[in-house]
This record gives C-alpha cells, sequence and structure tokens, in this order.
C-alpha cells in the first residue's frame, strides 16, 4: 500500500483533541503575567518566551510530521507555506498566509489572520516593549532547528503595539546537513 | 491523566503476513546518533556489546542512505558520494532483506530513525513504522519529563 500524502490542516484540525480556547488564551496570559512579575524586565521577559517557544519547538516538530504526514520540502518556499496552511492551521486553528518574498528566497513574511492567544489582552504602558507573542517565534525557530534549517524569526508588525495585523519575518541562515556523529577511528 | 514515566513500545506492529508476534529487535535512534531505544524478542546470537551494537547500525545506515541517494538515477542533484545530506532529502531506503531477517527502516525530517528486524517473509512494514512513530509522539515526545536527545526507559 503506498504511503497516503499530507493530510489538510483543516482535517487535522479536526481530528485532534482540542481544548477550550478561553482556556488557552489565559492559561498564556497568566504564564506572561507571572513571568513579567518575576523576571520585572521587559527584554528578559522575551528572551524567556523565546525560549520557552524554542522548547516546545523541538518537542512539536515530531508531533507535526507524525500528524500531517508531510514530506521533505524542497526548498525554504515550501517550508514556509507548509508552516502557514498546515502547522498553524492543525496547532492554533488559524489561517496564516505567505507574503513578502524577498530575491533569494530565503526571508519571507507569515502573517496570521488572527491570534487566540491576544484575545482579551491590552499591554499596559508599564510594558511597551514586550513582545506578548513571543513564544511563537521560538516555536517556529525551534521547529527548524530540528529539520536541520538555522532561523531568524522576528515580528514585523504586533496588533498589540497598534498594527493591524500579525506579521512574523522568517529568515533562513542557513541549512545544517546532516553529519556522521561518531568519530572514524573507532 | 495518565502520566507516563517511560514508554515501553508495543512490539505488534499490524503485519498481514503471519499470525503472532514476528519481529526480533527494534531500534530508535535520533539525528545525533543517541539510541533512544532498544528492544530484543528473538535474537539468539550476540556479537558485538550494546554500544558498539548501536553505533554499527547507525553507522551502516547512515551510509546506506547516503550511498542510495547518490547512486539514484531519477535524481537532478547529485553531490560526491560522502557530501552529508539533509535527513530526508533525496530517497531513502526503506527496507533490506537476507535470507534469515528482513530490515525495515523509516526516518523522518526532523532525524528520528525507527528500524525494526523481523521475519524474511513480512510485507511492506512502513504503515508499521509510521504508527510506531505516532507512538513515539503520543507518548515520548508529549512528556513533559522526557528530555529530548535522552534514551526512553
Amino acid at each position: 500500500m503506498a504511503p497516503a500524502g499530507p493530510r489538510s490542516g483543516d482535517a487535522i484540525f479536526a481530528s485532534v483533541e482540542r481544548v477550550n480556547a478561553e482556556l488557552f488564551t489565559l492559561t498564556y496570559g497568566a504564564i506572561v503575567r507571572q513571568l513579567l512579575t518575576d523576571l520585572e524586565e521587559v527584554d528578559e521577559v522575551n528572551k524567556q518566551l523565546d525560549q520557552m517557544g524554542y522548547n516546545i519547538g523541538i518537542r512539536l516538530v515530531d508531533e507535526f510530521l507524525a500528524k500531517s504526514n508531510v514530506s521533505r520540502c524542497v526548498d525554504f518556499k515550501e517550508t514556509a507555506e507548509v508552516i502557514a496552511k498546515v502547522g498553524f492551521k492543525m496547532f492554533l486553528g488559524v489561517g496564516a498566509s505567505v507574503t513578502n518574498w524577498d530575491a533569494e528566497g530565503t526571508c519571507c513574511s507569515i502573517v496570521l489572520e488572527d491570534n487566540p492567544l491576544v484575545d482579551f489582552v491590552e499591554l499596559p504602558d508599564t510594558c511597551q516593549g514586550l513582545y506578548y507573542c513571543n513564544v511563537l517565534s521560538g516555536v517556529i525557530r525551534g521547529a527548524l532547528e530540528m529539520v536541520s534549517m538555522k532561523t531568524e524569526v522576528t515580528w514585523l508588525r504586533d496588533v498589540l503595539r497598534g498594527d493591524d495585523v500579525f506579521e512574523l519575518q522568517v529568515k533562513l541562515i542557513k541549512q545544517v546537513p546532516e553529519e556522521y556523529p561518531y568519530k572514524d577511528d573507532e | 491523566m495518565q502520566f507516563f514515566g517511560g514508554s515501553d513500545i508495543s512490539p505488534s506492529p499490524p503485519a498481514p503476513t503471519a499470525p503472532g508476534n514476528n519481529a526480533h529487535m527494534i531500534y530508535v535512534f535520533n539525528r545525533n546518533g543517541v539510541c533512544l531505544l532498544y528492544k530484543e524478542w528473538n535474537r539468539p546470537l550476540h556479537t558485538l556489546n550494546a554500544q558498539q551494537d548501536h553505533k554499527l547500525m547507525f553507522g551502516l545506515l547512515f551510509s546506506l542512505k547516503s550511498l542510495t541517494a547518490k547512486m539514484d538515477p531519477t535524481s537532478a542533484e547529485k553531490g560526491n558520494l560522502g557530501v552529508p545530506q539533509l535527513p530526508g532529502q533525496g530517497c531513502s531506503f526503506h527496507s533490506f532483506r537476507t535470507n534469515t531477517y528482513k530490515l525495515s527502516f523509516m526516518e523522518t525530517p526532523s532525524g528520528i530513525k525507527i528500524i525494526l528486524v523481523t521475519h524474511p517473509k513480512t510485507g511492506d512494514l512502513r504503515d508499521s513504522l509510521k504508527y510506531i512513530y505516532n507512538l513515539y509522539v503520543e507518548y515520548v515526545v508529549k512528556n513533559p519529563l522526557y528530555t529530548p536527545g535522552a534514551p526512553v526507559r
């Protein structure tokens, strides 16, 4: 029997176990609130959120590959498409689109239609430098690192800071091929 | 909520060929060559100690994968033999058979390799390997107490 082709994001989203969206939003909000209380520095909190996202990403990628059945992406463009169409749909239930490809095809923007993490959220004046959804950038970075792509992910536009959409910039730094881990002389 | 301290991957894949348990051994490696899981059910002859056995198995598969990718007559790009490849790229072999056993292999783009050694008459085990990978994801990856890269108990 031939292996099944890749499944669409909607199909998988319908089949996985889901939690209450408000519970998810409020839990995330509580985490950010607690980090702000513990660390107090907005930059520290941003870094911590990114690190948390990274740790999530390295595990999430296996689940993503198992459930979505995608085969190896041929190039970075396909990777970005897959992340936006299948990945975001499958885990957050939101659609995303890829825009703004640069000339070499190594840098693109992913625009999220909406973001369940920021329902009911407003940033106070004391936290103006905070990237509230920085965990998402860590997740993408961690996941791509496990498939041998070193990337840098930054926020271009953030609704909590006054823009109209959420826009993430994903930049491929390099592809790291697999190396034989053992020394040859043993 | 159930709490999984370490997972025991069930050895009976849904193989339609022979009844009962078919498998001799299973290995699971990650991308750095760490053997995450090794279980044997039917191995009368032990030739090497466990460490060397794992290294040999990993090395064998790494080289085989590289070789099969380079010798692919349908692929467009070909590096020189020995150039490291991205995991999952190019064609990937999925099994080989000798007169005493059959070895089935699956690799994911994240570098997780699953190897199943079974009776030679076993059919195509790719679906079973996918099933095992799903189990791995469900119980190992999602376990909050598991550190990625450590062997699974």
